[in-house]
């Protein structure tokens, strides 16, 4: 176990090195803009996944708290004539409003189950859409709109750049730090069975709602983030239905309730979608290959590419060690589970990470 | 001896059936009180009921004195009522340890007059937890899913689950039913060990050797009220129980559905 710890330690201290350098050694703003991309679509999926993913509660909603967060520094450094470099720090008001949202959100939307809670979150979305489109402070269709910052073009990117690797690291540590935690054992625990762990002390409003908001949180920080790097925001491009499906395949492709499975998600989808949308203007090529894309995950490997492989590596270390000439200890109580040895490793092992 | 657990003329109905009527019980401060009666009797909703998973529509339920009815299921828990699931319900994609550390410590609430025996628990730590999978025999298992652990093994796991956040009284359903003979002795011992360090036991069984030797009293319930309550030997012979619910075979009453 010692080993698979430090291997694992390893490789996320060279790949977090490798994200580090990767605009010294691509300075190509096109090839910058998709790193851009791809770690703001990596935290926002990891984000979906501390709620979603824990949980078991599928949101389609998340979109309001980007949005949200897009719109509110958007508003916020027009009316308060704030430019330059200090728009960045109106980015914590935007988390805040994401999370002055998520609580009565969560609050109506988590008294329900499952698939009631999804139409729910829908149904939230497109009010909120709506609202964009007809509040008389958003903008109505022209939205909301700054100038860009009066940076140098060959390397504009990189500030947003390393601002989202922050924030996708932070949010990692946290849903890491969240999964370990007693708060992350009944969240999951909400997911096997919510009326069991009920039953056993667990107060599921509590705990569903803080995890809810938590997400939210860092939703809404990355929808201002992705607001000072577009610049503008339309109701149409903040609250958008695919930035919801997007994240939710993001994790589904690289594994629903991990930590590493949705970033790995993130940076496969995200580039070739945006490839898309900028080779194809017309747009709906990409959504038609999102959706797609979206089908065959959820029908051949719907538990991601992260926990598959894991499981391959388990069962393959335990046919190697079907091979050993030391016997498993037979320790089952009844005696009735045939080779519980293995179920025993494949359980330590092959859990998701 | 005071009742420690008590329902006092409860009624439910689903729909048009009369799940309760009147249904009145005691279970003494402890002991271990048997349940029992035929398939539809009530007990499972009995249980509910008293747990907070259902609402009743008349009647009260009470924890030492505290009236605890309808109480949500975690506030029941919280006060020191655990209880097991006649198909067991266990957290599949947990560890079995991390399914140990799942129940919330049990609290006495703060300026009201605490319950017998209760006292203010830490969260429950892995120490503990390995001790009582230990206790009931799983601890070689400790590290898998808990999803992969058999029948028996399951309801093993759900009792020392229950059994961490040390509750004044722990309703079984069916601990007995689908394991086999050796577990079954397995689970007595144990519930036995239990009841002399005080805990108290209210269990649904059909396995009538079973309640017959580990109960000193037995209730017997149909048609959603209590016919008749009493030490085992009484209830074996009592002309009321042998028509609702003996008169057949012993044996014969071993399916899986909501009793």
């Amino acid at each position: 176990m010692n080993t698979g710890i430090t291997w694992r330690a390893g490789t996320a201290a060279i790949l977090l090195a490798a994200a580090a350098v990767f605009p010294l050694l691509f300075t190509n703003p096109l090839v910058t803009n998709y790193g851009v991309y791809a770690l703001i679509f990596a935290g926002a999926a990891t984000a979906w996944n501390l709620f979603s993913g824990f949980s078991g509660y599928i949101s389609l909603g998340h979109a309001v708290f980007f949005g949200s967060g897009a719109y509110t520094v958007g508003i916020a450094a027009k009316d308060w004539h704030v430019s330059g470099v200090a728009v960045f720090g109106l980015l914590p008001l935007a988390a805040a409003v994401g999370a002055a949202i998520a609580v009565p959100f969560g609050l109506v939307a988590l008294r329900v189950r499952r698939h009631t809670f999804i139409v729910i979150t829908i149904a939230v979305f497109f009010i909120f859409q709506l609202m964009a489109y007809n509040l008389s402070f958003t903008g109505g269709s022209t939205g909301v709109s700054a100038p860009f910052l009066n940076w140098q073009a060959a390397t504009y990117n990189n500030p947003f750049y390393y601002l989202a690797l922050v924030i996708l690291v932070v949010t990692m540590g946290l849903a890491w730090l969240i999964r370990r935690s007693r708060f992350g054992l009944q969240l999951r625990a909400i997911r096997d069975d919510e009326d069991r762990a009920r039953g056993l002390g667990v107060r599921p409003m509590r705990v569903k709602l803080a995890a809810f908001t938590i997400s939210a949180v860092v939703t809404g920080l990355l929808g201002g983030l992705w607001f000072y790097y577009l610049t503008q925001v339309q109701p149409p491009s903040g609250f958008d239905a695919q930035f919801d499906l997007s994240v939710a395949l993001m994790t589904f492709l690289g594994g629903f309730g991990s930590i590493s499975g949705p970033v790995l998600g993130a940076v496969l989808i995200e580039p070739g979608q945006q490839y898309l949308t900028s080779r194809f203007t017309n747009g709906y090529v990409s959504e038609i290959l999102l959706g797609a894309l979206f089908l065959l995950v959820v029908l051949f490997l719907p538990r991601g590419v992260i926990p598959t492989a894991a499981e391959r590596v388990t069962a393959w270390r335990a046919a190697r060690a079907a091979h050993a000439p030391d016997p498993l200890p037979a320790d089952a109580a009844d005696g009735a589970v045939a080779g519980s040895g293995a179920a025993v490793s494949a359980g330590a092992e092959g859990r998701p990470r | 001896m005071t009742a420690l657990l008590r329902a006092d003329g409860l009624a439910k109905a689903f729909g048009g059936v009369q799940a309760l009527q009147g249904c009145t019980i005691e279970v003494d401060e402890g002991s271990v009180t048997g349940l029992i009666g035929p398939n539809g009797s009530g007990k499972t909703t009995l249980f509910n009921v008293m747990t907070g998973y259902e609402r009743v529509d008349a009647g009260d339920v009470f924890l030492g004195g505290r009236k605890i009815t309808n109480s949500p299921p975690d506030r029941v828990f919280a006060l020191g009522v655990g209880r097991t699931f006649q198909l067991t319900r266990i957290f599949a994609r947990l560890t079995v340890l991390e399914n140990m550390l799942v129940p919330a410590p049990r609290r006495s609430a703060a300026g009201r007059r605490s319950l017998p025996g209760a006292k203010r628990a830490a969260p429950p730590d892995r120490q503990r937890a390995m001790e009582l999978l230990d206790f009931v025999g799983i601890a070689g298992h400790a590290a898998a899913l808990a999803g992969t652990l058999s029948y028996g093994q399951r309801k093993l796991l759900e009792l020392a689950y229950v059994l961490i956040a040390e509750p004044a009284v722990i309703l079984l359903d069916e601990p007995a039913g689908g394991v086999n003979p050796s577990l079954i002795n397995h689970i007595a011992g144990r519930i036995r060990e239990l009841n002399a360090g005080g805990t108290t036991f209210l269990i649904v069984e059909h396995n009538m050797e079973f309640v017959m030797g580990l109960c000193e009293r037995v209730t017997v319930m149909d048609s959603g009220s209590v016919v008749a309550s009493g030490p085992p030997d009484i209830i074996r012979t009592d002309p009321r129980v042998l028509d609702a619910y003996l008169g057949g075979s012993l044996e014969d009453e071993d399916d899986v559905t909501a009793g």
